[in-house]
């Protein structure tokens, strides 16, 4: 009836971990009860859990990576803390079985719960705003695809408290993750988030591409998308060439799992090599899919606080279409250890440090853009300024790691878990954090406090160095990733640094919270009538904030690559249209969220062996989605004088005297 | 004593004296002190010595792009301050072909030298290649073990278990295997790592070049107790690794069949163990356990384990069966 599931499954032995239930059951509980309280049930199903609306999409992406972020980092102040104490026979406080689980957490988490809902979120947000359009091509993928990211989310967290996570790294290598050796449930909660997840982040990427490819402006030729798009563009079609074979070897190591086969086992024939292959050829991809939109989001806030166009347009989409197509080359850089022949890693090694150009090239773009421009400092242009200057040492590390010979000694150590961080905390989570702090207002329209962007921003630099510098020192010491406790005596004061580096980020992220409290109490001190609040230069900025959920009155027709720019200083911004037409929209519907709820079911019950409901939720999947396809009350039309409403108050709110593009310029001139 | 022990004892007496200011000062020099000791700047062989070469010079080719990137961007980002009204401001400004030019040119130029440098280091480095020397190589076989290593000297005819005793100024041909979980082989000091891994053999060529003791461990997570697959590589002259090898002859017990198969059994923070007989063919039957009878070409059949060791192995074995069925009469 309940497979193998029983109540021995829930540890009840581990105080850390009850202690955590204690604390989410009470959140919850406190949620749920404010959720009451204040009788917003009916708003939270119909405004958000139903929307189809992707800029609300978009916010439920980044508030699931958020919350997901305090998990991850919780792992990560854990290990730390373990690692700074762990020396000398000491053994910590942290059994392996514990530790292995919270390494292997930490990373899925990070990647796959924070990053890519963080990215993914910010491309929802942003991309239909910025070539015109009013939703996304498939409204309702849309929101299937969210809540199938929030079910694996949801999985994660519940493996904590029932049953295991996980104790093999966060690409759970075989023969380590295979039946015989990880026997528990931990793998198959990994294998099933993962797949569920995955398949929204591939059905996310579908529509992305759909959306770009038909749904731009008239006017917005290819080479007229802002590089926002472009990069989205290109990280869209990297999802869809690579999350397929994620999903692929998945199915093949649950097979090995669930059937009895032996794809990757060390018996009868498997091989656990084609796994590490496998994996990488979704992983290296990967992780471009989460820088590019970043370099994206770098390149509009540059360009919009410098007062200028981007430096080298033209070279910025080549140098991103480039590294899209190479990433595709270099997976096998992750295992020159493995036994390849020397011409093989030699290519390998080659096409990786091949990579490195494009990306030079974007932060010399960069560097153009800041030339002969009125930078403004806001807390956008410091997580800038921090990426480029970090990410050029994450680079330069990763082409260390690039070259075979180095590889050789660095592999697996210290050094390359600080060279990843490197690149993820000072591009992908830098990125993140610039661009909301840059398209916070075009969504709620009120910008965020300053000063606690900018403490948030020198704790999380200062943080990042103090943390992962001495990782690089120990990694050139022969300090391998994943030990739960080491004999030597002198890393012990670089883990300790390392620790405290971890506690300054911890001031990073409440400040981060700080932040969003401080700004939302204040808001009607920052409101943002104009709809522009950094002077801006795409279409995003032509509309209101926060943008009206049809996003666009009347669909711009767009002649240039910076239209809001360009239409201020020929003073044809800001100017009411005489008329209104009805607005073709999509219709909220809970079936994303309904087919998503009952893949929870199925994943848990495939988790547990618990066939019976396995087959009824598959089948209720199957049922809720073919309910969904015969529908045919999917859409509606906002009536003209709905919108001249919205629109009239919109353009009465508006300033009568703000600076445009145009005084700017005659400033200057 | 190390010198940097010295600033260490150093530290540790401050922390007594609860001086925190004066106690970081000097934790910070011990620190500084100790980098100059890392194990990958401080190599002992002649593969680690390359290795550490390409890494310095790698570096500091990319340095040369890399300085430059960030000194720019600190100068541009102040200069360019939109308080500093000084500065020209260029609103319209966007191409230059000169710039586009030189800003692709210059990675394409230093990737060139480094495509070069990986394609040269990348062979010389090969892990698979015999080393030149004039000595013969010594031949190691190495099998990963849960968790733990084991070292099979098939020259000598012994073997031993987190302790790798290697003669000084010869060449180490490492045949690598794992009994069932994969690791990787590493000595830091020494250099390349390879991975272990079961059903399958990898090699590996170092060299020590001065005697002394040099840390080993698995550096491929491997599951619980992979933090205690730590073992010490002992580098000695010849005459002492002669010696060495005579006494585990004689003093030490035999790795039998039934010796393989209690060590396959999971255990941690195994000790240093010797064996001064080993069952011929045991390193060879590891690899082929998980393939039973894959001489005789039937691969699926049942998966035989490593508890059935042949009492009588033929060491030439893999050489002298035929690759093909035998034909049925």
């Amino acid at each position: 009836m309940f497979g193998k599931l029983d109540l021995s499954a829930i540890p009840f032995h581990e105080p850390i971990i009850m202690g955590t239930l204690v604390i989410v059951m009470l959140g919850g509980a406190a949620l749920l009860a404010a959720v009451t309280y204040y009788r917003k049930w009916t708003y939270l199903w119909r405004e958000w859990l139903t929307s189809v609306d992707h800029k609300r999409i978009g916010v439920m992406y980044i508030i699931l990576a958020l919350v997901m972020l305090l998990r991850g980092f919780a792992d990560a102040l854990m290990m730390r803390a373990q690692q700074a104490i762990a020396a000398n026979g000491s053994a910590g406080y942290l059994p392996p079985h514990h530790y292995d689980q919270i390494f292997t957490a930490h990373g899925v988490i990070m990647i796959f719960f924070v990053a890519t809902p963080l990215i993914l979120g910010l491309m929802n947000v942003v991309v239909p705003l910025q070539i015109g359009a009013r939703d996304v091509a498939f409204p309702f993928v849309n929101s299937l695809s969210f809540w199938l990211s929030a079910v694996g989310a949801v999985l994660v967290m519940m493996s904590m408290f029932v049953g295991d996570f996980a104790a093999t790294g966060w690409v759970a290598y075989p023969p380590l993750s295979e039946l015989g050796y990880s026997p528990t449930v931990g793998v198959d909660y990994y294998i099933w988030s993962l797949q569920v997840s995955g398949l929204g982040t591939l059905l996310t990427g579908i529509n992305l591409v759909v959306t770009i490819l038909r749904m731009r402006a008239p006017g917005m030729t290819l080479m007229r998308m802002p590089v926002f798009t472009w990069t989205a563009l290109i990280t869209n079609i990297l999802i869809i060439g690579v999350f397929p074979v994620l999903t692929a070897t998945l199915a093949l190591l649950s097979a090995d799992r669930y059937l009895d086969m032996h794809f990757f086992t060390n018996e009868l024939g498997g091989n656990a090599m084609m796994y590490i292959n496998l994996i990488w050829v979704w992983g290296h991809p990967e992780v471009y899919i989460l820088i590019l939109p970043c370099f994206g989001a770098f390149s509009e806030i540059i360009s919009t606080f410098s007062g200028k166009p981007l430096f080298g347009y033209k070279s910025m989409v080549y140098a991103t279409s480039s590294i899209g197509v190479l990433s595709f080359f270099v997976w096998l850089h992750h295992f020159f250890t493995m036994g390849s022949g020397a011409n093989v890693n030699a290519f390998f090694g080659i096409m990786t440090s091949i990579i490195s150009i494009p990306t030079g090239v974007k932060l010399f773009n960069w560097l153009f853009t800041m030339f002969r421009g009125r930078i403004r400092y806001h807390s956008s242009v410091w997580w800038t300024i921090g990426f480029m200057v970090t990410f050029a040492i994450g680079g330069m590390t990763g082409v260390l790691l690039a070259v075979p010979g180095a590889d050789f000694v660095l592999h697996n150590s210290l050094f390359l878990v600080a060279h990843f961080h490197n690149v993820i905390i000072g591009g992908v989570l830098f990125g993140c954090l610039a661009a909301i702090g840059f398209w916070f207002p075009k969504v709620f329209g009120f910008t965020l406090n300053e000063l606690w962007g900018k403490v948030s921003f020198w704790c999380w630099l200062v943080g990042f160095y103090l943390a992962f510098m001495p990782l690089y020192v120990l990694g050139l010491d022969g300090m391998t990733r994943r030990m739960n406790h080491y004999d030597d005596p002198t890393w012990q004061p670089w883990l300790v640094v390392a620790l405290i580096g971890a506690l300054v980020i911890a001031c990073g992220i409440a400040a981060l919270g700080i932040q969003l409290v401080v700004s939302i109490r204040n808001r009607n001190a920052n409101l943002d009538m104009t709809g522009d609040p950094w002077d801006g230069r795409s279409l995003e900025w032509s509309t209101a904030s926060p943008a009206p959920f049809y996003n666009f009155a009347h669909v711009p027709v767009i002649t240039s690559l910076e239209p809001h720019w360009d239409a201020k200083k020929a003073g044809t911004a800001y100017v009411e249209p005489a008329a209104y037409e009805d607005i073709h929209m999509p219709r909220n519907t809970g079936a994303g969220f309904i087919i998503a709820a009952i893949s929870l079911a199925l994943c848990f019950a495939l988790v547990w062996h618990i066939w019976p409901l396995a087959i009824a939720s598959l089948l209720g999947m199957i049922a809720a989605f073919i309910v969904r396809t015969y529908d045919r009350d999917v859409d509606y039309y906002v009536p003209a004088a709905e919108v001249a409403a919205i629109e009239r108050a919109r353009y009465a709110r508006l300033p009568k005297t703000h600076p445009t593009a145009a005084t700017r310029y005659d400033e200057a001139a | 004593m190390h010198p940097y022990m010295d600033a260490y004892m150093f530290a540790s007496l401050l922390h007594r004296i609860h001086r925190p200011a004066l106690r970081l000062a000097a934790v910070g020099s011990a620190l500084l002190l100790q980098g100059c000791r890392l194990a990958l700047f401080d190599p002992k062989g002649d593969i680690g010595n390359q290795e550490r070469h390409l890494i310095l010079l790698s570096t500091g080719l990319m340095l040369l792009v890399v300085i430059p990137v960030i000194a720019l961007t600190l100068y541009f980002f102040w200069r360019y301050r939109a308080t500093n009204t000084e500065a020209t401001y260029a609103p319209e400004w966007s191409h230059s072909t000169t710039i586009e030019v030189v800003v692709w040119t210059i990675p394409c130029v230093i990737v060139a030298v480094l495509a070069v440098l990986i394609w040269r280091s990348t062979h010389a480095l090969d892990p698979y290649k015999a080393l030149a020397s004039d000595r013969p190589p010594v031949k190691v076989e190495v099998v990963a073990l849960n968790w733990k290593w084991l070292f099979i000297y098939p020259d000598y005819g012994i073997a031993t278990v987190n302790e790798l005793v290697i003669p000084a100024h010869t060449p180490i041909e490492f045949h690598l295997t794992a009994d069932s979980l994969m690791n990787s082989f590493f000595i830091p000091r020494l250099g390349s790592q390879v991975y272990a891994m079961a059903g399958m053999e990898t090699r590996l060529h170092l060299i020590a070049d001065e005697v002394g003791t040099y840390a080993g461990r698995s550096s491929a997570y491997s599951g619980a107790g992979f933090s205690g697959m730590r073992f010490d590589t002992i580098a000695v002259n010849d005459a002492d690794f002669a010696d060495w090898i005579k006494r585990t002859r004689t003093s030490s017990p035999a790795l039998t069949a039934d010796g393989y198969h209690a060590l396959t059994a999971p255990s941690e923070h195994e000790p240093a163990r010797k064996f001064g007989k080993v069952e011929p063919g045991l390193f060879e039957h590891v690899v082929d356990q998980y393939m039973p009878k894959a001489a005789g070409g039937e691969i699926c059949g049942p998966s035989d384990t490593v508890a059935r060791i042949p009492s009588v192995l033929d060491p030439q074995h893999a050489e002298t069966l035929p690759l093909t069925s035998p034909a049925k009469d």
